[in-house]
């Protein structure tokens, strides 16, 4: 483990990059977009270098922990520390956002709010995502939980689309009120420490040892656990996501649904589950049913939708419910599967959402009818939007797919017949994508389409390449990051004292990993 | 000190004249102020004035500092000099101080400063006109500041019920005088000042009869010796429970709770704004500091008794403030609303009756009233042709007007609403940790859900500041200050983010001072 303080600088270097922006000339937008972008691939080049540093057999422990004291009056430490499923989702989100700076180039030109407010915004987001993956006390995790909220509420009013102020606002009060329920539990948990050891204390190593009864913990675990429901979202509480993601700029979306909403699941996995394991136990036929509901009406409702980024908003619905179904089934399987599922879901949707964004912007329209064709006249965008969706509907071969199926097989292990209804799910995601292909990308080409829409640019291609390449890689060998996450699933299988059912199949089946 | 009433025998009063200096200080400066009112040219008097009250500020703020550690009952039983009165006493000269910068403004308004150049005359009528125009300044203003800032810094610091009730009033009457000062819109000012000269003199006769009644049980008005004659168990428990209501009616007409909040938004949309900023401060702190020490010194033995009414009138009071606020459309009665909504959280620290709860209660008042000035500095700056536009769509667009303005008035609206790295959110934590450590989860659970309902109006201002296209031509603007409300504003901006950021300071002050002097 090398002494290089990785994420202090993960952390610091977006923050310094933001002040920066904020204090290059008013006139010129370009020189804010190649300072965020150079600061934005610099943060990206320290995570690659602490992924490298990162001991891959020790992945279970807090690895780059950095703690010092910062109110000692309520026992709260500035602590980071990175686990497998830590570091994994913060390598997705420092990979994405130089994709979406160089995605979203001319995204906010001619917009209301300034260019460098733009790029600043999403520099403080970024320092905001790495802070929240990677803080190990819980009064920490807090702050940055809700201080990741003030960039994502500018970011959508200030950018956005024609109905930005209300999808602005609805996006915060939702999350302000979740944020304020975990408040609730989080101080009551600071309490129960108190009561236990003598000393209250935030440190999540220390509270996932305490023995807190299990009445306690049923009161706790709810106001942790509809933050994080709120957060994913899961049905009911979802009714946020497609209007933040279809107002706010395709580079928005990504970092919104892409990343953001990931700390939702990864709240689940980390924080609900080890910190209140009977309480989770106790949650989980309620859980797994609202998991399955979102699976099967995300996808019913994407079906239905006409306006593209609902669509793919509404997808995620439903693919936030296959994790979160991953994470409450309690086998190891399930929860790796989720876990791999947080980043894959991260670079298909962002695909999904960027491509969609170059050919909205093009036609200037978002709803599927106004397109047709568009596989004549723009081949590229064409032939990559349909990878991103092939992805979405986990494609054997892509990345999903192998999540996906871990999922499945995790639940089937466990409760057979709500694997056979999430397997509908697939059958689903399939109609929704390859309609909305159909119906764009096919057929007749309208004027106003063979007018305006042309194919993908140079810049847009360097962009998109990389997820697309990322997305194949790990569905052919998702062995790297599957062995960061195993360890640290491993710790949360112990914590919530969860054993895998023996297999009643021939064993064969249990040694063809994917 | 039973002999204050039934004086038996002479004694000599010793008086600890150190003990009491930032009092002394404060009364002896006001007492200057009056001086100057009644003898300096009328010209010289603003700068006399204003040296007299920052030097004076300033004086009494070293002198707490120099006393601090002090625990000793003063002038003979009737002052507490102790770690709580000491903090609140610093708090309110820090935050009078911000508020006398605010005060002391003559730039954003184009014919003066915030006050009636002459407070007699009739509002509309010629004389008025003639002394605007004549460029007369009411300087009495400062003498009437001096004397309720006094009053202030003994209220807190009472250690018995008398001495509490002169302390009220002496806070209370220059304060309805400084409500009917304003320039603008005056008939709305005096409306102002005889509401809250009316119902305040109401409350405060509520307040003497529950002295009275606590007289008559435990034959003393001590704090202490209530509280021994509540562990001795004498007297009828019915006389205590109606004088332990009777006086919290006094108190909490003061703090503004429900059901005895409806003076607030009148008195606060009519004041002159600088006053209506120090009052929603400085009275906040001294009222709950004396609440505080009634609650925990006298009453603590029978804290079962009077917790389950604080329980409704603080859920009461969280509830009621957030709804209202909801359907404000001018800024200054949002703020009274949304002032109103803060005493019920800070309620929730006096239901706690536990160290954390005196000391988060503390916290919080002062992270409250350092936002509360700078929120009502910045509503003098922003003006149209007839003075403050308080209308809240008027501020539509402001941060597209003036970016740094509107982003200061944002940063206090986070803290309002309690958003983490703001210190509000210090405040707010220390409060609920303390009530759920004391046993008041649901009160603390109906807080959560009040302030996740509270965030709507306050980010519902900053939407409209932010996202709102300006309405064109309407004529406001905001108004560059002189170097008195951009240092007011500056110094609440910056201690809004040190107490966000680094809490521990004014933690370990807080912590330090300890529990109230029995």
């Amino acid at each position: 483990m090398s002494t290089f303080p990785w994420l202090l600088a993960l952390l610091v270097v977006p923050l310094l990059g933001a002040a920066l922006v904020m204090f290059l000339p008013k006139n010129s937008p370009k020189l804010a977009k190649q300072v965020g972008l150079l600061v934005s691939l610099i943060v990206l080049a320290l995570t690659i270098g602490m992924a490298l540093a990162f001991v891959v057999a020790k992945a279970a422990d807090f690895q780059f922990a950095y703690s010092v004291s910062w109110i000692p009056a309520f026992g709260v430490n500035f602590s980071l520390g990175v686990d497998g499923i830590a570091l994994v989702l913060i390598a997705m989100a420092a990979t994405l956002v130089p994709v979406v700076m160089l995605a979203g180039w001319d995204d906010v030109d001619g917009s209301q709010g300034s260019v460098r407010g733009y790029v600043a915004l999403i520099l403080v987001l970024e320092a905001a995502i790495v802070g929240v993956f990677a803080a190990t006390d819980l009064f920490l995790f807090y702050v940055f939980f809700e201080a990741m909220l003030v960039p994502v509420y500018f970011l959508i009013g200030r950018y956005g689309g024609p109905r930005r102020n209300y999808a602005a606002v609805k996006f915060l009060l939702y999350s302000l009120f979740g944020g304020l329920l975990m408040l609730g539990s989080l101080i009551g948990l600071y309490v129960v420490s108190a009561r236990i050891t003598g000393t209250g204390t935030f440190d999540f190593t220390s509270l996932a040892n305490l023995n807190i009864d299990a009445d306690t913990q049923k009161w706790l675990f709810l106001g942790f656990f509809i933050a994080f429901a709120i957060k994913a979202p899961l049905v009911p509480f979802h009714t946020w996501l497609p209007d933040a993601a279809a107002e706010s700029t395709p580079g928005t979306a990504v970092l919104l649904v892409g990343v953001l909403d990931k700390v939702g699941t990864f709240g689940m996995l980390r924080y609900c589950l080890e910190l209140f394991p009977d309480a989770s136990r106790w949650a989980t036929p309620v859980v797994i049913a609202l998991a399955v509901i979102g699976i099967i009406y995300g996808a019913l409702v994407a079906i239905g939708q006409t306006d593209i980024k609902r669509l793919i908003a509404y997808t995620s619905v439903s693919h936030f419910g296959f994790i979160a179904l991953g994470i409450f089934v309690m086998t190891t399987r399930g929860q790796i599967g989720s876990a791999l599922y947080m980043v894959n879901h991260g670079f298909s949707t962002a695909a999904l959402f960027l491509i969609g964004g170059f050919l909205i912007s093009r036609r200037g329209s978002r709803l599927i009818e106004d397109f047709g064709g568009v596989q004549k006249v723009a081949p590229v965008l064409a032939g990559t939007f349909l990878v991103a969706g092939l992805s979405s509907l986990a494609l054997p071969g892509l990345s999903s797919f192998v999540s996906e199926f871990l999922v499945l097989v995790g639940t089937f292990e466990r409760y057979r017949w709500v694997g056979v209804v999430a397997t509908l799910g697939i059958v689903l995601a399939a109609l929704y994508v390859l309609l909305m292909y159909q119906r764009t990308m096919t057929g007749p080409t309208p004027d106003a389409v063979r007018e305006r829409v042309t194919d993908l640019r140079g810049r847009e291609v360097l962009a998109i390449a990389p997820i697309l390449i990322i997305i194949v890689a790990l569905g052919f060998y998702p062995k790297p990051v599957l062995d960061v996450i195993n360890p640290a699933i491993d710790r949360v299988m112990h914590a919530v004292n969860a054993t895998n059912p023996p297999p009643d199949v021939a064993p064969v089946a249990e040694g063809t990993q994917p | 000190m039973s002999s204050l009433l039934a004086a038996a025998s002479f004694d000599v009063p010793t008086i600890e004249y150190g003990q009491l200096s930032p009092m002394l200080i404060i009364f002896g400066v006001a007492v200057l102020s009056l001086l100057v009112e009644a003898f300096a040219p009328r010209g010289s008097r603003r700068p006399i004035q204003l040296v007299l009250v920052f030097a004076g500020l300033a004086a009494a703020f070293a002198a707490v500092v120099m006393i601090r550690g002090t625990q000793h009952i003063a002038a003979m039983g009737s002052v507490a000099v102790d770690g709580p009165a000491l903090f609140m006493q610093g708090a309110i000269l820090v935050l009078a101080f911000i508020a006398a910068l605010v005060m002391a403004e003559r730039q954003v308004d184009p014919l003066g400063d915030a006050f009636a150049p002459r407070a007699s005359a009739l509002p509309g009528s010629t004389d008025e006109i003639a002394f605007t125009r004549l460029g007369w300044l009411q300087t009495e203003v400062w003498p009437l500041f001096l004397f309720s800032v006094g009053g202030m810094l003994l209220f807190p610091a009472s250690a018995d019920l008398l001495t509490m009730f002169v302390a009220l009033e002496v806070v209370s009457l220059p304060l309805y005088i400084m409500a009917g000062l304003a320039r603008r819109r005056r008939l709305l000012s005096q409306e102002a000042a005889l509401k809250y000269f009316v119902l305040g003199a109401f409350s405060s006769a509520f307040f003497l009869y529950g002295t009275a009644l606590f007289y008559g049980y435990a034959g003393s008005v001590d704090l202490s010796a209530i509280s021994d004659a509540l562990t001795a168990n004498a007297g009828s428990m019915w006389l205590v429970i109606t004088a332990t209501g009777l006086v919290s009616v006094g108190l909490l007409f003061k703090i503004g709770a429900v059901p005895f909040h409806q003076w607030t938004p009148d008195v606060y949309q009519g004041s002159p704004t600088p006053v209506t900023g120090f009052m929603a401060a400085c009275t906040k702190i001294a009222a709950f500091g004396a609440l505080l020490r009634i609650m925990y010194v006298a009453l603590g033995g029978i804290r079962w008794d009077w917790r389950p009414m604080m329980y409704v009138i603080a859920a009461l009071t969280m509830i009621v403030g957030t709804l209202f606020a909801l359907t404000q459309t001018d800024m200054k009665r949002m703020l009274a609303y949304s002032s109103i909504a803060q005493a019920g959280f800070m309620l929730v620290g006096v239901i706690a009756t536990n160290q954390a709860g005196l000391s988060g209660t503390m916290v919080y008042l002062v992270a409250y009233g350092i936002a509360t000035i700078g929120a009502f500095a910045i509503v003098t700056l922003v003006r149209d042709s007839t003075g403050e536009a308080s209308h809240l769509s008027q501020w539509a667009g402001l941060g597209r007007k003036a970016p740094i303005v509107a982003s200061a008035f944002a940063l206090f609206l986070l803290a309002f609403a309690g958003i983490p790295l703001t210190s509000g959110f210090t405040g707010k934590f220390a409060v609920f940790t303390a009530g759920i450590a004391g046993g008041a989860t649901p009160v603390v659970i109906i807080g959560l859900v009040a302030s996740a309902v509270a965030a709507f109006f306050y980010v519902r201002v900053i939407v409209l500041m932010f996202f709102n296209e300006p309405t064109s031509d309407d004529g406001v603007s905001v108004v560059v200050p002189s170097g008195f409300t951009t240092l007011a504003i500056t110094i609440s901006v910056a201690l809004t983010l040190v107490i966000g950021l680094v809490p521990q300071l004014i933690l370990d002050l807080a912590n330090q001072a300890g529990l109230f002097i029995r």
